[in-house]
């Protein structure tokens, strides 16, 4: 057993994770929607991405590219969260949260992708 | 009527397929040293990610105390800081900018939170920035660098130029004289201070220079072997055989191109002889060859200097060489040996002498090419093989040589050539191994 590999698999499937379970529930009931997941998931995310630096191999470079998709979509979450907190007059209505889901929703897709490759990589490892 | 149109078109397509063929093995070789600079950059994001992993963990853990440390606002009301204003606050204070506590001051229980925080974000921020600028100053990740500037500046390189490997004196003096006819070269050295030489002088066009092993052939071909606006290689390097490995990698990655190397020794030049058809430049047998030319025929030798001068050279003076005399030549190694052998060919040897081999660095008189074992950094060895300092004509010296170990100094009696009993070569010579008459 590798210990780096259980430190990356355990980050990426986190990071999956937290974001699912921010996403998850009515898209635009902010009730169900806690800003500390969210905040966690960008941690993870971000952990996860500099885990994911100095890979050459091309598994490596699309596991990269998901986690900075993520990662992206997740800053845009919050940055829209963030609008809607302090910014906008509306305050956090239905509508900003429904698009700051909407956008963790994107990373969750992102980050089945990363978690995807993971068990692929494991896989073909195996039988090769 | 069609198989010779056929042969001819065989014959045509073959060739491209050739040149397509060796196109692709000298990118296939510059790739490879390009994947090395690349695996030196993967290699220092890898060893940044414990730095980075311990800022994003340190300054998640501030953020998420001050989110949920209790504060109260003006008012005395309990309240809480969000996300933004956490992050707003830790980001100044971690960066040691400190704007105060806002929105409204703290209560004690942040300040403690942020106390300990303050020390968790330096340390975080000290080890980020710390392991950043130790990497950038690794040996290895600047040479990466520097091989990528470098081959970026050889492929946008749009005119013929030259490629010089080995950049010594030899490497400048062509640079320099390439540098004022307006052409362009490429260099390669494998010191750095000679790279650094290399920008420090003041050549009119850009010159590239990396500071590589000319043996690697990857480093040959970053360096604009398999560009197509490559004219020549040169292989000037002290090192015989680092001149054979160019040659060969220009032979086999580059047929077509003409290469000029430097050589020293006969084995080494049949070598490269194999390869191709490079011209060879032996120093020292090119001394000889223009001793000669000065002493036989003192016209064409000024002729030949200033063809090679270049363009807008000034006449150089005829010479007057010797025309009779003894020499001697001091130092008896592959200079030595050169010029003893040219001087012999010319007969300025007495014919009744058996030459005999001297060892290495013995003073000989070649007028009788008798070997004389001593220092010839004594001067009262110099004086018993019959030299006079207040009599002497000329003294060349190797221009080529890496070292001045060879200096030539003519003897001064002039009944050398002629047969006759020459005088003691100094009234002091009581050597029993002194090859004069008198003794």
């Amino acid at each position: 057993m590798n210990l780096e590999k259980v430190v990356f698999g355990f980050f990426v499937v986190l990071a999956a994770t937290l974001n699912f379970g921010f996403f998850i529930g009515d898209i635009d009931d902010p009730a169900l929607h806690n800003p500390y997941e969210l905040f966690a998931a960008v941690v993870v995310n971000l952990i996860a991405t500099v885990l994911k630096f100095g890979d050459r191999t091309q598994i490596g470079a699309v596991h990269l590219a998901t986690s900075l998709v993520a990662v992206l979509q997740l800053i845009g979450a919050t940055l829209a969260f963030g609008y809607a907190e302090y910014i906008s007059s509306a305050g956090m209505n239905a509508a900003w949260t429904a698009s700051v889901v909407s956008l963790s929703g994107g990373a969750l897709l992102a980050n089945i992708v990363s978690v995807v490759l993971l068990v692929v990589e494991t896989v073909s490892f195996h039988r090769g | 009527m069609g198989s010779p149109l056929l042969a001819f078109w065989m014959n045509l397509l073959g060739r491209e397929d050739d040149d397509r063929r060796v196109r692709r093995t000298t990118f296939r070789v510059a790739a490879t040293s390009a994947a090395q600079a690349s695996a030196t950059i993967f290699l220092i994001l890898r060893r940044m990610r414990a730095p980075l992993i311990v800022l994003i963990v340190i300054f998640a853990v501030s953020v998420l105390g001050l989110t949920l440390i209790p504060g109260q606002d003006t008012q005395g009301a309990p309240w809480r800081m969000g996300f933004f204003d956490a992050f707003y606050v830790m980001s100044y204070t971690a960066s040691t900018i400190g704007f105060g506590e806002i929105p409204y001051p703290f209560t004690y229980s942040q300040r403690m939170w942020v106390t300990i925080s303050i020390y968790l974000t330096v340390i975080g921020w000290a080890y980020a920035i710390g392991s950043l600028l130790a990497l950038l100053q690794d040996r290895a990740f600047r040479s990466a660098l520097a091989l990528q500037h470098f081959s970026r500046k050889v492929s946008r390189l749009h005119e013929p130029f030259l490629l010089i490997a080995g950049y010594g004196r030899t490497g400048e003096l062509l640079g320099h004289s390439f540098d004022a006819l307006g052409r362009r070269f490429v260099v390669l050295d494998r010191s750095d201070e000679r790279i650094d030489a290399l920008e420090l002088g003041s050549y009119r066009g850009d010159v590239p220079g990396l500071a590589a092993d000319a043996r690697d052939p990857g480093h040959l071909a970053v360096a604009g072997l398999g560009h197509a606006c490559c004219e020549a290689v040169v292989a000037l390097t002290d090192d015989e055989e680092a001149n054979l490995a160019v040659v060969m990698a220009a032979a086999l990655l580059r047929p077509e191109l003409p290469v000029i190397a430097r050589v020293t020794s006969h084995a080494i030049a049949e070598r490269m002889q194999a390869f191709g058809n490079p011209s060879t430049v032996n120093p020292f047998d090119r001394f000889g060859d223009h001793l000669r030319l000065a002493l036989r025929a003192p016209s064409s030798y000024q002729l030949m200097t200033w063809l090679e001068s270049g363009p807008g050279a000034e006449l150089p003076s005829r010479g007057d060489p010797p025309r009779s005399g003894r020499w001697i030549v001091c130092g008896y190694g592959r200079l030595g040996r050169e010029v003893t052998m040219d001087l012999r060919a010319e007969g300025w040897t007495s014919p009744s002498s058996r030459p005999t081999r001297p060892t290495w660095r013995t003073p000989t008189c070649s007028w009788a090419t008798v070997p004389i074992r001593g220092s010839w950094r004594r001067p009262t060895w110099i004086a018993r093989s019959g030299w006079s300092p207040a009599r002497t004509t000329t003294r060349p010296t190797c221009r080529w040589s890496p070292r001045p170990a060879a200096a030539i100094r003519r003897c001064s009696s002039p009944r050398g050539r002629t047969g006759r009993p020459a005088p003691p070569c100094s009234p002091r010579c009581r050597s029993t191994r002194c090859s004069c008459p008198a003794s």
